[in-house]
Formats: C-alpha cells, sequence, structure tokens
C-alpha cells in the first residue's frame, strides 16, 4: 500500500489541538477540513498553510509548520515538502504589501522587463528583496493567466493589469 | 477481472503470461526481460517518477512508463523499438544533466544502477554544457552518509521511510532544480531499519557511512551469512576483502526477510575489529590477568573443569551455534552435569513450554488479528515488527499488553500497565473471550478487554505473541498459562518472540536446564561461560555476579575483553565471533540454516565449536571427535530429532510472584544492547536507539520522589545502590521506572523486573 492511497498519517494524534493558532484560525482551517472526507484531513494542509500565512503577516516559520502539522495529524516533513514546492509560501519574513510581478513569456513579450526596473529603481531594491522600511517586497513570479492583461502584477488577493511605469507609481503610492 | 485472471501479452515478440492487474515492468521482470528503471521497487509503491522504463505499446501513440501500466489481453509490447530506445536515451540524457561526473569518488561506483544504465543508454559527450547544481549534503546520522548533488530525485528513500519504515523522516522538499532529499530541518534519521535506504538508493546519494571510502565494489568476496542477532534469522551477504568483513547487506528470501534487514544486522560488523576484541587466551594467576598460549590455558582450563566435575554449569548465550550448544551439553553430561541454561533473561522458570514463533514468519503478515503481550518487537526483532506492521496496514487488528508506551508506527491498541497488573489485563481479555480458571475467573473486564477478545475470535488467523519483556517478567509463567488460556478460548495461534538468534536451536539440542535460579541461588564448583558478560547478558546481574565470584573455577568462551568477564573468570579463552565461524542458527518459525566461516578466526581465536572439542578430548570424554562442524551438525540434528516445542506451558502457574510495590523497575534490553558483539558496534552506539542507563521515570513520579530531568539520582535494588541520571519519559506508567538492563551503569543492579527505591544522589 503506497502512500498516494492511503493517508500517511501520524500514528499518535496530537493532544491539545485547541491550543494551537487562534480560534479564528482554527475555524477556518476546520471549514476546509470539512470538505475532505473524515481520514483525509491531511488534504487541507495547503489551506492551512495559507491562512496561517496570512495571519503571521505573510510568511511561514518552522514552528507555525510543525503546528499545521500537529494540527491535521501529519509528519512534519511532509508540511514542509508541500510549503517548499509552493512559491506563494514564503518561509522568511516578507514587507506588508508583496508585489508578484510576472516575468512569463506574455508579460515580458510586452514589457515587464521595464516594468521591473522601474520598480527595482523606485524601491531600491532588487527582485527578491524587501525595503528597509518593510513596506514592500518584490517577487518575480511565473505566469499567473492574465496575460490578455499583460504586463502584470499581483499586490495582495489583486491583480493589476495593463501596467505602466505611471500606473505602477500610483498604484505603489496608493498602498498604505 | 479477478486477481488470479492470467492474461497473454507479446513483449518483443515474445508470448508472456502475466497476471490480470499487473504492471508491466513486473511481467517483463518475471519472463526475464530486462527494462531500466530508477523509481521502481517492487517492494515500494510505484511513483513512476523518473521515467526510465518507458517502452512502446502498440496502439498507443505515446510511450508508457512500464512501471505504471497495467497489463491487458492482447497488449503489444516493443522495450526496445526505435520509438522506447529514443524515449529512453532521452530521460538518460535528462537525468545525466545534473549528475556529477563523480564515479571514481563516489562509493556506488562499480555497482551504481545509474552508471550500469548509463553504460546501455546514455550517450559517451554531454550536449549540456551549463552548470551543474550542486546540494549541500546533510548530516543525518552515524549509519548513513549523504552526497546529495548525485541525487536523481527517485525518491525511493522517501517511499521506503513512508512505507516500509513507517516512519516520513526523509522528505523531497522545494521543487524543479531546488528539489533535495532531506529533513528540512537538522535531525538525524532514526528508523531501526534506516540501513536500507542504502540498499534502495540507486546512485551514490546515500552511501553507508561506516563502510564510507573502505573499499571498491569489484575488490570483496560476496559470501552468505545468517544474522545472529534475533530470532528472524535474516539471510546475509557479507562482503568481504583480504579477510575482514568490510559491510553486510541483505541476502533476499521472502520466506524470511525480503529484502531488508535491521541496522543491527547491517552494521554490528563493525565491532570484528573494535579494539576490545579478544585475540589471545588470558589466565588469571594470583588475581592478574596475563595472556598465555592455548595449551596452557586449555589445560588450566581442563583441571578446573575436571574438579568441578558434576558440580558445572554452563551458561551459554541463545546467540551460539546449535554446534556449540551440542558440544557444550555433551560436555557438561560428560562430566556428570545436567545444568545448561541459554534462556538467559527469562524471569521466572516455574514451568517448561518450547519457545517458538508457533507459526511460519510470511503467517505473521498475514494474521488478522494478533495481541502482543509483553513485547516491543518493533525494536526487539525489527524484521518481525515490520511483517506486522504490513499487516496492520492490511488491516490487522494489532493490541499489545505493555509495561510501557511504545511509539508505533502503525495503529495499534495499546494497554500501558505496571509489571505486576499485567497479568491481570491478560486475563480480563480472556475473560472476556470466554475462558475460566483461576485469576481469569476475578479479572474486571472493561470494554476494552472485550474489543481485544471480539477481534480474536472473529479473525480467520489470529495470533497470541509472547515477547522479551514477558519473558523476563517473574510472572512469565502465569503470563504464558493466561495466554495460553486465551488462545484456546479464541482459536487463536499461541506464538513466543524468543530472543536470541538461535534460541529455538538451544531448546531443540537440550540447551535448556531448570532455569536460572536452579544455576546461581546455589553456586556452583565451576561454571562454563559462553558468549555471556554477567552484568550484561542474564537477568539478574548481581545474583550472577554472586554466584560467579563464590565459585571455584569460571571459565569464559568470550570474543571480546570485559571488565564485567574479568572481575569473574579465571580463564578466558578467546573464540571466534559472527562471520569467523561455521555454524547453525534455528530461527523463530524452526528453519535450519547453517552458514560457513566468511572470514577466518581473528588472531588467536578459534571456533568456539573447536574448542569444546579439544576439552571434551583433555578431558578423556567420548565422542569429541569431529573433524568438522558438519559432523557435529548431523550428531546435534539426530538428536533434536522428533522434538516438538510447544508454547503452550506444561503446568498451569496461576500464583503470582511479582507484588505491586511503590516503585517497580521495567528492566527492557534497548535493540543496541542484546549481544557483545552489538554493544562494541561504534556506529550502532552513537545512534538515537543505543539507550543509556537512565532512570526514565514520568512526571509525577519523579515529582514524588523530588526527582527533576538531568538530576543524578540513586537506585537502590535488591541493596545495590547505583547513581543514574534522571529521565522525564511520559511513555513509563506510574509506579514504574525504567532503567534499561544490558547497558553500561546497570551492571550490578537485579533482575530485569523488581522493586526498586529511588533518592535524591
Amino acid at each position: 500500500m503506497g502512500f498516494k492511497n492511503a493517508p500517511m498519517t501520524t500514528v499518535k494524534p496530537v493532544e491539545g489541538k485547541e491550543n494551537l493558532f487562534s480560534p479564528e484560525v482554527r475555524a477556518e482551517i476546520d471549514s476546509w477540513i470539512a470538505k475532505y472526507p473524515e481520514q483525509w484531513r491531511q488534504s487541507a494542509v495547503m489551506a492551512a498553510l495559507r491562512i496561517v500565512q496570512d495571519a503571521n503577516g505573510g510568511y511561514l516559520t518552522e514552528a507555525l509548520m510543525d503546528q499545521v502539522a500537529a494540527y491535521l495529524d501529519m509528519p512534519a516533513i511532509a508540511v514542509y515538502e508541500v510549503a517548499t514546492f509552493y512559491s506563494m509560501y514564503e518561509l522568511k519574513p516578507v514587507g506588508r504589501h508583496k508585489v508578484c510581478v510576472c516575468t512569463n513569456v506574455s508579460c515580458m513579450v510586452n514589457g515587464s522587463d521595464k516594468i521591473v526596473d522601474h520598480m527595482e529603481q523606485k524601491l531600491g531594491i532588487k527582485l527578491g528583496e524587501t525595503t528597509e522600511d518593510g513596506r514592500y517586497t518584490l517577487k518575480e513570479v511565473e505566469c499567473l493567466g492574465a496575460c490578455g492583461g499583460a504586463p502584470m502584477f499581483q499586490i495582495g488577493t489583486k491583480y493589476y493589469e495593463n501596467l505602466t511605469p505611471e500606473l505602477v507609481d500610483s498604484i505603489l503610492d496608493g498602498l498604505e | 477481472m479477478s486477481e488470479d485472471q492470467t492474461v497473454t501479452i507479446e513483449v518483443d515478440g515474445r508470448e508472456i503470461q502475466a497476471k490480470a492487474g499487473q504492471m508491466l515492468i513486473d511481467a517483463t521482470d518475471a519472463a526475464g526481460i530486462n527494462i531500466p528503471r530508477f523509481c521502481y521497487h517492487k517492494k515500494l509503491s510505484v511513483s513512476a517518477n523518473c521515467r526510465m522504463c518507458l517502452v512502446e505499446v502498440a496502439k498507443v501513440p505515446k510511450p508508457l512508463p512500464a512501471c505504471a501500466t497495467p497489463v491487458a489481453e492482447g497488449m503489444k509490447v516493443q522495450t526496445r523499438s526505435p520509438l522506447a530506445i529514443a524515449a529512453q536515451k532521452g530521460t538518460m540524457e535528462f537525468l545525466l544533466i545534473n549528475h556529477p561526473l563523480d564515479c571514481p569518488v563516489c562509493d556506488q561506483g562499480g555497482e551504481c544502477e545509474l552508471q550500469d544504465v548509463a553504460l546501455g543508454y546514455g550517450d559517451d559527450v554531454s550536449r549540456f554544457v551549463e552548470g551543474k547544481r550542486v546540494v549541500m549534503d546533510k548530516e543525518i546520522g552515524p549509519l548513513i552518509s549523504t552526497d546529495l548533488t548525485r541525487c536523481i530525485h527517485c525518491t525511493r528513500c522517501v517511499r521506503f521511510g513512508a512505507e516500509i519504515a513507517g516512519v516520513r523522516e526523509l522528505g523531497a522538499t522545494g521543487r524543479g532544480e531546488h528539489m533535495t532529499i532531506g529533513t528540512y530541518i537538522e535531525k538525524s534519521v532514526d528508523s531501526e531499519l534506516s540501513g536500507n535506504m542504502i540498499d534502495v538508493c540507486p546512485v551514490g546519494s546515500l552511501t553507508s557511512k561506516p563502510f564510507r571510502f573502505r573499499a571498491r565494489a569489484w575488490e570483496l568476496i560476496q559470501r552468505d551469512a545468517i544474522a545472529p542477532h534475533d530470532a528472524v534469522g535474516s539471510n546475509l551477504h557479507l562482503h568481504v576483502r583480504r579477510n575482514e568483513v568490510m559491510r553486510v547487506h541483505p541476502k533476499e528470501n521472502d520466506a524470511v526477510n525480503e529484502c531488508w534487514i535491521s541496522d543491527r544486522d547491517r552494521f554490528s560488523y563493525t565491532a570484528l575489529n573494535s579494539a576490545e576484541r579478544l585475540d589471545t587466551p588470558l589466565v588469571k594467576t594470583r588475581g592478574e590477568w596475563k595472556e598465555s598460549g592455548w595449551h596452557e590455558a586449555l589445560t588450566r582450563v581442563a583441571s578446573g573443569l575436571k574438579e568441578a566435575g558434576s558440580d558445572l554449569g554452563v551458561l551459554a548465550s541463545p546467540g551460539c551455534t546449535v554446534e556449540e550448544l551440542h558440544l557444550a551439553r555433551k560436555l557438561a553430561n560428560g562430566l556428570g552435569s545436567e545444568r545448561i541454561e541459554t534462556r538467559l533473561r527469562q524471569g521466572d522458570f516455574r514451568t517448561a513450554a518450547g519457545a517458538w514463533l508457533g507459526q511460519s514468519v510470511t503467517d505473521l503478515e498475514r494474521c488478522s488479528a494478533a495481541l502482543l503481550i509483553g513485547s516491543n518487537v518493533r525494536k526487539e526483532q525489527p524484521i518481525f515488527g515490520h511483517r506486522l506492521r504490513k499487516a496492520a496496514l492490511e488491516g490487522c487488528d494489532v493490541s499489545f499488553i505493555n509495561p510501557l508506551e511504545l511509539e508505533m508506527n502503525y495503529a495499534a491498541r495499546q494497554i500501558v500497565t505496571p509489571p505486576a497488573a499485567m497479568a491481570g489485563e491478560v486475563a480480563a481479555v480472556a475473560r472476556a473471550a470466554g475462558a475460566a480458571g483461576p485469576l481469569i475467573d476475578q479479572a474486571e473486564v472493561t470494554e476494552r478487554h472485550q474489543a481485544i477478545a471480539e477481534r480474536l475470535k472473529a479473525a480467520p488467523a489470529a495470533t497470541l505473541l509472547l515477547g522479551n519483556l514477558a519473558q523476563a517478567h517473574p510472572d512469565y509463567a502465569v503470563l504464558l498459562t493466561l495466554a495460553s488460556a486465551l488462545a484456546k478460548a479464541t482459536g487463536a495461534v499461541l506464538g513466543q518472540l524468543p530472543a536470541g538468534a538461535n534460541s529455538v536451536g538451544a531448546q531443540l539440542v537440550g540447551a535448556v536446564g531448570d532455569g536460572l535460579d536452579a544455576m546461581l541461588a546455589q553456586p556452583a564448583k565451576g561454571y562454563l561461560l559462553m558468549g555471556v558478560e554477567p552484568g550484561y547478558d542474564l537477568w539478574d546481574p548481581a545474583a550472577a555476579n554472586a554466584a560467579l565470584t563464590q565459585s571455584g573455577f569460571v571459565v569464559a568462551l568470550s570474543g571480546f575483553r570485559s571488565e564485567s568477564l574479568e572481575a569473574v573468570a579465571d580463564v578466558i579463552l578467546p573464540v571466534s565471533a559472527f562471520a569467523e565461524t561455521s555454524g547453525t542458527f534455528v530461527n523463530a518459525e524452526g528453519t535450519w540454516q547453517s552458514f560457513a566461516g566468511a572470514v577466518s578466526p581473528k588472531g588467536e581465536t578459534r571456533p568456539a565449536w573447536k574448542v569444546l572439542r579439544v576439552l571434551g578430548n583433555l578431558l578423556d570424554l567420548q565422542g569429541f571427535d569431529h573433524d568438522s562442524s558438519e559432523e557435529v551438525l548431523a550428531e546435534a540434528r539426530q538428536q533434536a530429532e522428533g522434538r516438538q516445542l510447544d508454547n503452550a506451558p506444561a503446568d498451569a502457574v496461576t500464583e503470582c510472584r511479582l507484588v505491586d510495590a511503590a516503585l517497580t523497575r521495567i528492566g527492557d534490553v534497548p535493540i543496541y544492547a542484546v549481544d557483545a558483539l552489538v554493544r562494541h558496534a561504534a556506529p550502532l552506539q552513537k545512534t538515537r536507539d543505543a539507550i543509556a542507563a537512565a532512570i526514565y521515570i514520568n512526571e509525577s513520579e519523579a515529582a514524588k520522589a523530588g526527582l527533576t530531568a538531568g538530576m543524578q539520582a540513586a537506585v537502590t535494588q535488591n541493596g545495590t545502590r547505583v547513581i543514574l541520571p534522571v529521565t522525564i519519559d511520559p511513555n513509563i506508567p506510574n509506579g514504574c521506572v525504567r532503567i534499561p538492563a544490558g547497558v553500561a551503569g546497570t551492571e550490578q543492579l537485579g533482575g530485569q523486573f523488581g522493586e526498586v527505591t529511588l533518592e535524591k544522589a
């Protein structure tokens, strides 16, 4: 029997799950667990990591990943695998506004390089860095599926499309 | 389509039969058609991630992975068509992109699956001119070294951990080019089966740390052997170079160990050349140990034994071979003594029973309900633990009644109770199952007893197993009586998990007597110790030391120098250890497995059977003129003929001796303390499973005694006082303290179970 066909849960469920996370975070994770069959609690791992990351100011720590593992009765390494695989999980602190700028084919053809240059100059940081005041993080990402509006970036849960340097200025300056 | 239906497929123009639903690669492997592969392993789940086994299937436009393609009637497969070869070569080229060209300094070089397949499918020149990736190596413990730059991400090690070892320690973190195998956080790999990851790794990414840079594969000669540390009888390949065992690999035997072995069997060879190996006879004269020649030492032994005469006691390790035990018994008989004992860790001899598995090894994984009494099977007999885990994953209901909570790698019901209450728990299950008798009638049945009894009764194949903790229990006879009643009431097979590699053989050749009490309560005039270190290998080291000190003459046959031995012995004869002697072990299921010596005896050591034969001659005893161990074996087999072991006790014993004390010791024998060879294996002693002598106690009991973690405390057992550190362990029940036996620091203490008192040191 492979661990793809059966849940690879820990043998001994962690006690005291009610002491992990805040009640709101727990309630949100529970709503995701409820979407899956009972023995497939671990299927909620991606949602749980996202919820925990949002509640922690945009990034995950080892301690938080361990707590997610405990909450879902998973081996910790299985949670690390998920968290390191997907680029939207952050394992180091990020700025208040994470600017995810697409540099994939469509955006590149439509001048994403110019957008990146402009932002790097404006904020004084390179891709993958965070401004000293902790306001912005610039992150290069792959296609976000908004090729029709290329070039584009994502901040928080919002897509900004058909970017020009002027538009970028007004968007970034308009953020709190 | 039912599972046993066969279908006919055509591979490379050849018709072969396959089971419906079987994967294509299984069918071709069975037919001897080779398809290259890396991630596929017959004992692991299919992941189909390496793509090396792509083959052409008629009417399918793209090549398919043979490991993940089920066979179907009339399927036409080409493994060497232009399409298949192009796909395989393409995969090979991608796999080699990031693989370093460091074969000359790689331990896997010469026995590497990647090297072999690259020879067949790789190009001579790489088209990849960019920089190769480099991955930092990780420290994952004393047994496995990592060279992760060589990893091709087949994930066999990850799947092994999840599916066979049952603990997910390794994982694949990151993705794409950044994917690496590791633990993510700094952590060691601690499974008792971890060494098998070295075998499943198709490249040199995970290699044996003790073997690292010590030899090349083509210098090694492969010889067969049988594992000497537990009653599984795992089949081994010893890899020998210039008369030295360089490493140990499993030899595949589906009836015993499949293709796995425990780390204990794999790495214990490192003790063969340890500094404590004894290679010349030692004789004590006026309290001083002196090296001596064999002749002088043997003459001294012969006169000592003659003096002891019929008052000779033989204590032999259950890891001695059939031949050694047969000759030892014969020697004692020749001198008029019937006193020989190999059940050195048994706590109760009030009834006689033949201890064996009661079924075949493969039956273990087919059982549908199992109750283990006093057993930490995962650490005591790791391969049996694995078989039971397989059963559990197939739905077997496994329960334990133990004096301490175990860390399990599958879901099992655990009843944890102080040692004195164990009999009551077994009695309660027996009562729930409808058995009657003393103890059973008074037992208090709760829901959990009812649940276990019901499952045992309902299961088409149920088994009851008594483990090493049960055998060491002072009320072993009671536990066995109750288990026997329970087995009768439920129709379950009664079995035992013997401790030593030859525990069953010892019983068959008559190397068991009336018990340790009979042997040690009254000191005998002379003792012969075989593979025994009194402080480590006996149930009650304090009693053993007392008896041996008072005895007139003690001769020890030992592979190692040992303070514990030197304190009590008069002569120590150096005997060949594992791999240096020929012999036979009878494993738990009763299979006789003989082996030849793989290397010649170290230094002046001699195989123990030869030493015993010479002693027989020196003592002018009849029937000691064997020319080979095969002759001894033939004689022993004759002796054993017709002897049947029966786990059911000869007499029903229902009187409990272990009373409920304020604090009872649980003296388990940790996995890497079972015999002298393992105790001297340095890499094993560095693992997390090498449990040190300490006072393991739960928080509330510690608080009662005013102790905290890390503090030194004094333990007193039968008047002997020992200072040990305190470790808080929530797995120990109230009223108990776990103080392991067989480890340095407890060699003066009393029995493995019994009343102890604690105080601040």
